[in-house]
């Protein structure tokens, strides 16, 4: 209940409208459908509100009741206190889209730097205000793709090692339309090189994961050429954090690099809102969806900034716009902002270096059991799959009894890989944590 | 008052946050595969937290004052929601956890699309579509399909009004669908003629926003659906302006066959500066088999205890997956509190007070600024700003001084069928005190236009910046701020 109005406020304000009641205002609505009953629960007070919620969400084992070893685009990381205390400011939380240059400043100044933030972290020459998540991102890198092409192109190669989530959501985008992808169907403990043999005259775009879904880092630069030499682009969905340590798409001569900007500052949050991450290099920033900032000055002369190159968009250009979206996701982009503000270059560089020694301590500890074997011998960031002696499904349920909540079952989205575990590792993973993840699988393997 | 940018704050050795030391042993690094350079700011703490605490200070934000921003429906962001959805309980899960260890999110989850469901008269609703332009994206597939299922893959033509939302044609487009504009009639309602006159065998779907962008109720609601149905098209509702009709009708009654909500709008889940937003799609009975998956579900077990057990399922006919994971979790647990907190009544009482405000400011304003079309409106009007006799005061030059008497403008050129437009959007939130001083400024802006116009054209002049350059901005590209002066060429 959050409206201010009185009796006599009602009765004022029905009057000089010269109306009687407000059902009154309501005569356009045809009268069969007009004032339905709406069976909902009754109204609470914020305190008896309040309560149902806690209720519910302790109903919730959390990240901290548990040690989690679960990722797969959604990681468990640190977040100072001071990121929640920007965003609360309700200066930026209850503001819109910044259409009012004068009075919106700090929005735009904020998109701005995460832009370049952006653009730091990739390697990449432009970025824009932000997408949904990593799996729409990766769907606008397509789309830009094609954009780029003409539409003349009908092919995307894209990596078995890509997220099932992004591959399904790229699916459901292209569905129907001239357009097909290959690559998923190969085997997903192949390098990109395996890539290669598709790629040709018709291919739009040629998509992989850095890491990629199960963890892995490979050098793009072979890819990157490949893609090159018959006029596709290389698009690159990231784990940003990664990128911190490890040489960024732009390096390789990526084209387009998307990605999921949750490690970054954002909660778990039960897997949303999180931050899309849409780079790209600047001759295609035509092609980019999405809001973009740029800096100007005012009618004095002194420096602000704007929304600017919107005429690609949906609001102006309407059916012949190149993507719907006309939002972006504002708040999160603030949290990544202040995030790597925050931690700055040393700071990030200290969280991704501390994902890597403990991934890699734990893996070792783990294939170091019997029956258990890293299932790649690849470079690896903060994630890694292990083979199993038995199903995860099962071990993963022994697991929970004994209070730990374990990695991802690969066999859910590759069919074959029942017995094959996404283990991932971030700086809240305590040694502690680890050695007992791995005493756990010894007792429930060895049975 | 200009804040550099934190770019400019950064000095080599400087540290916001320190973490700990690895408690394990070391692993070696791959080296041919490390960068050497990362280009990022070295600034402390203070100084991030007072460097955006001073960019806030650049933004207004409904916090601040009125933001009658029509057609987004920018009222009152009630604290609670913001500490609901900060519980560790629903903040520290992780989207793929066991069900079984996340039953208190999912009952939620159930809850929230039952709820939706009853408030809009829908059968069927996914959560997944994270804005009203991916819920318009997911339905629009959902049309798709379903024709295809249906065997009558020729339908490839979408109906859209001249009043509609740029994001109905782009999402039609977008998905490989013909769009064709139907114009308004003179009461502001979607002429039926020209309607009928598109309604043949390669309809796909007609996209209505009701109330539409002109903040009327269309009359012709039930022939419109009539005529579509009748051809065989399905019935679009844009949700957008779902705040007029909480407890007034269900669109699902009156013949809307899919509808997108937008929670960060009628729900008051923040706009956030631009989001995240949330997009709920509910859908008719024919239609639930084609909703995004997965949707959660409730299963009764006989285990003894009364709490039913939910998990997740994909539909038969599922368009596929619009994102990753389930949706904007933490914009449901907001929305919820929001619903916890009106109950039907509350509901009712929020539609019936947007409409009273509206109502209120336009017969305050209509004598002065001329109103395209003088009925009693919905949750928000449409004014024009333009005067004959002094034709260089554009409805821009009157949002910029608005900006002076201290509130947020109204949506200007839109819609695109009224010249000049202002669009006015109170909410329900306002009283009438602050209605009462937007008019007043408004009928002394009107006063102005006429007596000293060069205020208007100068306008803003109490704000942070100016107005600012834009062609400049686009012809001039700069979208990045220059690297700390280490890195510097």
């Amino acid at each position: 209940m959050y409206h201010p109005h009185t009796e006599s406020d009602r009765e004022e304000m029905l009057k000089a409208i010269g109306k009687s009641s407000i059902e009154q205002l309501f005569d356009a609505v045809p009268k069969a459908f007009r004032f339905p009953e709406l069976k909902l629960p009754p109204r609470l007070t914020e305190m008896e509100a309040m309560g149902l919620l806690q209720d519910l969400a302790e109903g919730n084992e959390t990240s901290r009741d548990l040690p989690m070893f679960l990722g797969a685009g959604a990681y468990n990381h640190y977040i100072p206190a001071a990121v929640d205390f920007i965003l609360k400011r309700g200066e930026f939380y209850t503001a819109y889209t910044p259409y009012q240059p004068e009075i919106s400043q700090g929005t735009l100044q904020a998109i701005f730097e995460f832009q370049s933030h952006v653009v730091n972290l990739t390697g990449m020459e432009v970025s824009n205000a932000s997408h949904y998540d990593g799996a729409t991102a990766a769907a606008e890198a397509l789309n830009m793709a094609r954009m780029v092409s003409r539409n003349k192109r009908t092919k995307a190669v894209i990596s078995p090692a890509l997220h099932p989530h992004y591959r399904e959501t790229i699916d459901t985008y292209i569905q129907g339309e001239n357009f097909t992808v290959v690559g998923p169907e190969l085997d997903p403990a192949s390098s990109p090189d395996a890539l290669f043999g598709l790629i040709d005259e018709d291919t739009a775009v040629v998509m992989v994961q850095y890491p990629d879904f199960f963890g892995r880092i490979y050098d793009l630069s072979a890819l990157a050429e490949k893609a090159h030499a018959v006029g596709a682009l290389l698009s690159v969905s990231v784990n940003p954090l990664a990128l911190a340590m490890f040489k960024s798409p732009g390096e390789y001569d990526a084209d387009i690099v998307s990605g999921e900007g949750q490690p970054l500052g954002i909660p778990l949050s039960y897997g949303g809102p999180y931050l899309g991450l849409l780079a790209t290099k600047e001759k295609y920033v035509r092609t980019i969806a999405g809001r973009l900032v740029g800096e100007t000055v005012d009618v004095n002369g002194k420096s602000g900034y704007v929304l600017t190159l919107s005429t690609r968009e949906q609001h102006i250009k309407r059916d012949k716009a190149g993507s719907n979206i006309c939002s972006n996701q504002g708040l999160m982009m603030l949290a990544a902002t202040v995030y790597v503000s925050l931690l700055g270059r040393e700071g990030l560089k200290e969280v991704a270096a501390l994902n890597y020694h403990k991934a890699h301590y734990a893996a070792e500890q783990i294939a170091s059991l019997d029956g258990f074997e890293l299932w790649s011998d690849a470079v690896f960031f903060n994630e890694f799959a292990v083979r199993c002696p038995m199903p995860v499904a099962e071990l993963n349920e022994e697991l929970l009894d004994a209070g730990i909540i374990g990695g991802l079952d690969l066999g859910d989205a590759y069919p074959g890989m029942e017995n094959v575990m996404l283990v991932a590792v971030t700086e809240m993973t305590s040694k502690e944590d680890i050695d007992y993840l791995v005493t756990a699988l010894q007792e429930v393997a060895n049975g | 008052m200009a804040e550099t940018t934190i770019y400019d704050k950064s000095s080599p050795g400087r540290r916001g946050v320190r973490f700990p030391q690895p408690d394990v042993p070391l692993t070696k690094l791959p080296e041919s595969l490390m960068r050497k350079e990362l280009p990022l700011p070295e600034v402390s703490e203070n100084e991030v937290v007072r460097h955006f605490t001073r960019l806030s200070q650049l933004n207004y934000g409904v916090d601040i004052g009125f933001y009658p921003l029509g057609s987004c429906t920018m009222k009152y962001n009630p604290k609670v929601n913001e500490a609901a959805a900060r519980l560790p309980g629903f903040a520290l899960i992780h989207p793929l956890q066991p069900v079984d260890t996340v039953q208190g999110a999912l009952h939620l989850m159930y809850e929230l699309q039952e709820h939706l469901k009853e408030i809009g008269g829908f059968a069927g609703m996914t959560l997944q579509p994270a804005a009203g332009a991916h819920g318009e994206l997911t339905g629009v597939l959902i049309i798709k399909k379903f024709h295809e299922v249906n065997g009558e893959p020729q339908r490839n033509k979408i109906l859209i009004p001249d009043s509609a939302h740029g994001t109905n044609p782009a999402t039609s487009a977008m998905s490989g669908f013909k769009v064709v504009e139907i114009p308004s009639d003179g009461r502001g309602n979607v002429d039926l003629e020209a309607l009928r006159a598109e309604c043949d065998e390669t309809l796909a779907g007609f996209m209505l926003t009701n109330p539409n962008t002109l903040g009327l109720f269309d009359e012709n609601v039930c022939d419109i659906s009539a005529l579509v149905h009748e051809a065989g098209g399905l019935m679009y509702g844009d949700g957008a302006n779902m705040n007029a009709l909480l407890g007034i009708a269900k669109p699902g009654e009156f013949g809307v066959d899919i509808m997108h909500y937008n929670l960060h709008k009628t729900f008051s889940t923040p706009h956030g500066g631009g989001g995240p937003g949330s997009g709920p799609v509910g859908v008719c009975e024919r239609l639930v088999d084609f909703l995004p998956g997965p949707v959660v579900v409730a299963e009764t077990i006989d285990d003894g205890f009364e709490m039913p057990f939910y998990r997740f399922d994909v539909p038969k006919y599922s368009i596929g997956r619009m994102k990753a994971f389930h949706g904007h979790f933490g914009m449901m647990v907001r929305a919820y509190a929001y619903i916890l907190a009106h109950g039907a009544e509350g509901l009712r009482e929020v539609s019936e007070y947007a409409v009273l405000n509206a109502n209120y400011l336009m017969h305050k304003l209509k004598g002065v600024y001329k109103l395209p079309y003088d009925r009693v409106c919905m949750h928000e009007f449409v004014i024009e700003g333009r005067w004959s006799g002094i034709e260089d005061i554009h409805a821009l030059d009157i949002s910029k001084r608005l900006m002076d008497y201290g509130f947020h403008p109204p949506t200007n050129y839109f819609p695109l069928i009224v010249r000049e437009a202002l669009m006015i959007e109170p909410t329900e939130t306002e009283s009438i005190e602050t209605l009462d001083a937007f008019a007043e400024a408004m009928l002394r802006i009107a006063e102005e236009a006429k007596t000293n116009p060069e205020i208007l054209h100068e306008a803003p002049h109490n704000t942070p910046i100016g107005r600012l350059d834009e062609v400049q901005a686009a012809k001039n590209l700069i979208l990045c701020c220059g690297l700390p002066t280490q890195y510097a060429e």
